[in-house]
C-alpha cells in the first residue's frame, strides 16, 4: 500500500474545541524543560502583558495532534502509521497559546510527494481562537517508508 | 516584580552565540513527556517495543528534543511569546540509556537579522554525542 496522492489539497473537517487548561500548560511546560516564569505564573505572564501563562513554543503539536490522527485514519490516504517517521516541524504563530483558550484546528494536505520509494507528506493544521482569529498554523512532514 | 528586559536587535551581529546550554534526559523525561504531550508511542518507554522495530533502544520523542532546545532562545529572549516561528528537521534519533541517560546540547547562534520587522533569525545546533540531531532548526525571534 502506498500513499494516494489524491489526498492533496484535502481539508479534513475542524476538530472538535481543545480546551488550553493553566495546569495543562505548566505540566507540558516542565515536560519541555521550561523554566520561565511566564510558563508557570499568571502574575509573570500578566506583568509582561498576556492575560494568563503563556504555553511554550512547541505546545500546538498538542492541540495538532487530533488532526494527524484524522489523517491516519482516513481509509483510502494508504498511510500505513507503523511506516510513519516525523520529518519536518514547524509552527508559524500570529500570536501565543495562553490558558484559557478555546482552539480549534483544521488540517489540510498541502502536498503529496515521491522521493525514493518513500513519500512524503506535508499536512498544516490552522489553528484558530474561539473569535475564528488565526493563532497558528502547525505544519507536520511525515515521510512514509515505502514497500522495502 | 523584576522587568523584563529585551535583547536589543541593533546590538546583535550575525554568528553570535545568544544562549548554550545541556539537556541531561533520562526515562523518566520521557514518561514525562509522553503524558504531557499524548504521545504514548511505546517505542519511547519499551526497549522490547524499539527493539522489534529495529531501534537501537529506547528514543526520545523528537519533540520533546525539539521543545527543549527552544528553551535557552526562551530565557534569552525573555517571553516564550516571541518565538513565533520555529521548524525543525528530525535527522538523527537520540536514544535514552535506562542507567546513562543521554545529554542533548544546545549552541543558539543569531542565523539573520530582519532590522525592519524587527526578527532575529536565532539558528540552533542541537548535538547528542557530538551528533546533531535536529536540522534546520530555525526560530524566528521578535525583539520589538
Amino acid at each position: 500500500m502506498s500513499v494516494n496522492p489524491a489526498i492533496q489539497g484535502r481539508v479534513f473537517p475542524a476538530v472538535p474545541p481543545y480546551l488550553v487548561g493553566r495546569e495543562k500548560v505548566r505540566e507540558f511546560a516542565r515536560a519541555v524543560f521550561a523554566t520561565n516564569p511566564i510558563n508557570f505564573d499568571p502574575e509573570a505572564a500578566r506583568a509582561a502583558g498576556h492575560s494568563d501563562v503563556v504555553a511554550p513554543p512547541t505546545f500546538a503539536v498538542v492541540v495538532q495532534e487530533a488532526t494527524l490522527a484524522q489523517l491516519l485514519a482516513e481509509p483510502d490516504a494508504g498511510i500505513d502509521f507503523t511506516r510513519v517517521v516525523h520529518g519536518d516541524q514547524r509552527f508559524s504563530y500570529s500570536r501565543p497559546i495562553v490558558a484559557g483558550d478555546e482552539l480549534t484546528a483544521t488540517l489540510t494536505v498541502a502536498s503529496v510527494k515521491s522521493l525514493g520509494g518513500h513519500s512524503m507528506v506535508t499536512a498544516e493544521s490552522v489553528v484558530v481562537d474561539a473569535t475564528g482569529a488565526h493563532v497558528v498554523t502547525a505544519t507536520s512532514t511525515l515521510v512514509v517508508r515505502g514497500d522495502e | 516584580m523584576t522587568s523584563i528586559s529585551i535583547p536589543a536587535l541593533d546590538g546583535l551581529t550575525v554568528g553570535d552565540i545568544v544562549a548554550e546550554s545541556s539537556f541531561p534526559l533520562t526515562r523518566d523525561s520521557l514518561v514525562r513527556y509522553a503524558g504531557a504531550s499524548g504521545d504514548f508511542n511505546p517505542i519511547h518507554y519499551r526497549d522490547d517495543v524499539a527493539e522489534a522495530v529495529g531501534l537501537p533502544g529506547v528514543l526520545a520523542h523528537g519533540m520533546l528534543t525539539m521543545g527543549l532546545a527552544i528553551q535557552p532562545v526562551v530565557d534569552w529572549a525573555g517571553d516564550p511569546a516571541r518565538v513565533v516561528d520555529y521548524q525543525v528537521r528530525f535527522t538523527r534519533p537520540v536514544p535514552v540509556d535506562p542507567d546513562l541517560g543521554a545529554v542533548v546540547t544546545v549552541v543558539a547562534k543569531v542565523g539573520a537579522l530582519d532590522a525592519e520587522a524587527g526578527i532575529a533569525r536565532i539558528d540552533l545546533t542541537v548535538t547528542f554525542n557530538s551528533v546533531t540531531v535536529l536540522g534546520k532548526a530555525q526560530a524566528r525571534v521578535s525583539l520589538v
